[in-house]
């Protein structure tokens, strides 16, 4: 019986000595050796299962993968005096595990280095550019521009992008370039950073809505004047085609009304001249033609008895009468 | 017993979803011990109870199930060993093998601004609720924007192994990027017309950049949802609205008048043309026929002219002088008219 306890208690810390003395190491970490906190030989940077000297060696694992850094908003102003808040993230790795446990020992501590070097390096890139630096990336990019609100938008110069020396890249590029030297000691790699967030702050926005109002409100008033120019346009054109077409009948009428008479004219002359006897005719018919007009019901018409109607009133022969 | 506390330590998901097996292997060593102590006699159906116990939580543990849309990762120790395809799988019990669930032809997506309730993955709803919609465009305009973006996992070792958390990585992408796309263009090209460019320049810039940080992700789509100005800035781009729609109706009202008149004036001129035409034709054939008649009598005139002469005048008068009521027939031996005058007949005559 004694024996079986002693055997089990042997089990029993045999299995205790063999758990203690091996250990495993994952895909997304690598080891820092340590006997009694120093570190000893070289950090264990490939997986699977390892063995240490039991009780007096620690592991301490470190992060293998890509790690992420989210800042926080901070205010800050820009060149142009702007206060904006900013949000950045980063991303970086470990390097060099020992540097790194021996200078930072755990996260925490490295992301608020990073918290300190990334944030001064923000706000020095920060004054030195205008926001619009910060907030535009491609240089020459010629926006789109609404047919409807092309030509209002050309003589007031809106729609248009306020034009940048560098743009965001290269402002990104300079908080990188500087912070990524300062991070070196710890054994970090800082991979990029980049903008999260850009906005302004809640003192400007009030100003920045009042502006964008304004800026609105010209644009509708540019409708508006231009609908009502257009449309005093279109009511001037139609006075004028009006006109235009009006005289252009009376014109037309009058010059196919004249070219008619002459016609008729030619017409008549032709006929009524062609020789003397012809004149003679004419003058005759016509006259006899009017007569039937000119002399009305209420006429008095004094006639002699030389006429040639009432000539025989005065006798058979007047002719012979008149000779004698 | 090391990895385990360190990945407690550093917050991670530690890519071992699936390993129940070492801290129960460890709960039932410190069992049988107490066991062992409770019963020093140590009756052997009692031993025999708890290995079978022991096996029974070992085959528990032995086997696992990869869902159809997914892929399994096993880790022997922690080491990378293989890639598992969807179906019943066996692994080695006790916590030996890990195998991790990636859904890897599940479409995934994250909501920027807005919220689909009911999400399952806590990387797609916003964290930072409407703050991550704010943006300043490229004229120095603010406006809100929502959008979308659909990804797939393709490559579950980077997914699981490269970086710690691909998930909130692809948000910063995302909201970075649209930034960048927002900050370069106008806000009438981010409200109205730039929408679908905006898409697909984010989607590719947010194509590259996940390839650049081989997170194991490949984006689908980018799909905008609403992008307005800021609340206070919202009327006044109603009333720009408003004014267009009323610049339109002003132009229409004119040109309804000028249609009014301008076709009937056309319409007139036709007509007033055509009736002088008419009348061109009336002269004409008037004329041609009045010339038609006279030639014609010229003719018989010429024949006879003395007596046509006479018949043609005695014609008229006989036609003419009946008409006329008052008639006076002097002769030039009767020097005085007035007696044969009429007085009451004339008076009555005038007006």
């Amino acid at each position: 019986m004694n024996k079986l306890i002693t055997l089990m208690v042997m089990l029993g810390v045999a299995a205790f000595v063999l758990i203690s003395s091996i250990y495993t190491v994952s895909e997304v970490e690598q080891m820092i050796i340590t006997q009694f906190g120093k570190p000893v030989g070289e950090p264990v940077t490939t997986a699977g299962l390892k063995i240490k000297i039991p009780f007096i060696q620690q592991v301490n694992p470190i992060e293998k993968r890509v790690l992420e850094w989210d800042g926080n908003p901070s205010d800050m102003p820009t060149k142009d005096k702007l206060y904006i808040s900013v949000d950045l993230f980063a991303r970086w790795r470990i390097t060099d595990p020992l540097q790194y446990f021996l200078r930072l020992r755990d996260e925490r501590s490295a992301q608020s280095r990073l918290d300190d070097i990334l944030g001064s390096e923000t706000r020095n890139a920060v004054a030195k550019h205008e926001l619009i630096e910060i907030i535009r990336t491609t240089r020459d990019r010629e926006p789109l521009r609404d047919t409807l609100l092309t030509d209002a938008e050309r003589d007031l110069n809106m729609g248009s992008l306020v034009p940048i020396q560098k743009g965001r890249k290269l402002v990104e590029q300079e908080i990188f370039a500087a912070a990524a030297e300062k991070v070196e000691v710890f054994g970090i790699e800082l991979l990029d950073i980049r903008f999260k967030r850009i906005n302004y702050n809640e003192s400007v926005r009030p100003k920045i809505y009042d502006r964008m109002i304004s800026e609105r409100r010209q644009i509708a008033e540019r409708f508006l004047s231009e609908g009502n120019g257009e449309a005093a346009r279109i009511r001037g054109n139609r006075v004028r085609d009006l006109n235009k077409i009006q005289s252009e009948a009376y014109r037309q009428v009058e010059e196919i009304r004249g070219l008619a008479d002459a016609k008729a004219t030619e017409i008549y002359a032709r006929a009524y001249n062609q020789n003397a006897e012809a004149v003679a005719f004419y003058e005759f018919t016509r006259t006899m033609e009017s007569y039937k007009f000119i002399i009305a019901e209420n006429t008095t018409l004094v006639l002699s008895t030389d006429s040639e109607l009432f000539k025989f009133l005065k006798g058979m022969n007047p002719d012979i009468g008149e000779n004698q | 017993m090391s990895s385990q506390t360190g990945n407690g330590k550093w917050g991670s998901p530690s890519g071992r979803g699936v390993n129940p097996g070492s801290e129960l292997e460890q709960l039932i060593e410190q069992g049988q011990e107490r066991l062992k102590q409770v019963m020093p006699d140590g009756s052997s159906s009692k031993v025999i109870v708890i290995v079978v116990v022991a096996l029974l939580i070992g085959a528990w543990t032995a086997y696992y199930t990869v869902p159809s849309d997914s892929v399994a990762v096993v880790q022997r120790f922690g080491k990378y060993v293989k890639e598992v395809q969807p179906g019943l799988h066996f692994k080695l019990p006790l916590g030996i093998d890990t195998a991790t669930i990636v859904p890897v032809k599940r479409q995934l997506k994250q909501e920027f601004g807005f919220t689909t309730p009911g999400a399952s993955d806590p990387y797609q709803s916003p964290v930072a609720g409407k703050r991550e919609t704010e943006m300043v465009t490229g004229d120095l305009n603010a406006a809100l924007v929502e959008w979308v973006v659909q990804y797939r996992i393709s490559d579950p070792v980077k997914f699981l192994f490269e970086v710690r958390e691909p998930g909130a990585t692809l948000r910063y992408v995302s909201e970075s990027v649209m930034r960048e796309v927002v900050g370069d263009r106008t806000v009438d090209e981010v409200i109205t017309i730039g929408r679908q460019e905006i898409e697909s320049e984010a989607l590719t810039k947010m194509q590259a950049l996940s390839t650049k940080y081989a997170m194991g992700i490949s984006i689908d789509q980018v799909q905008l949802k609403n992008i307005n100005p800021p609340e206070p800035v919202q009327e006044s781009f109603n009333e720009v609205n408003q004014a267009q729609q009323e610049k339109e109706k002003l132009i229409n009202e004119a040109r309804r008048d000028y249609n009014k008149v301008i076709p009937l004036a056309e319409g007139e001129k036709d007509q007033r043309i055509r009736e002088a035409d008419g009348y061109r034709l009336k002269r004409i054939n008037e004329a041609e026929g009045d010339v038609a008649r006279f030639s014609a009598l010229l003719v018989e005139y010429t024949k006879a002219p003395e007596v046509t002469r006479r018949r043609i005048y005695v014609e008229t008068l006989q036609a003419v002088l009946p008409g006329i009521r008052s008639k006076i027939i002097v002769d030039d031996q009767t020097n005085n008219i007035l007696p044969l005058m009429n007085l009451n007949a004339a008076n009555g005559e005038q007006p």
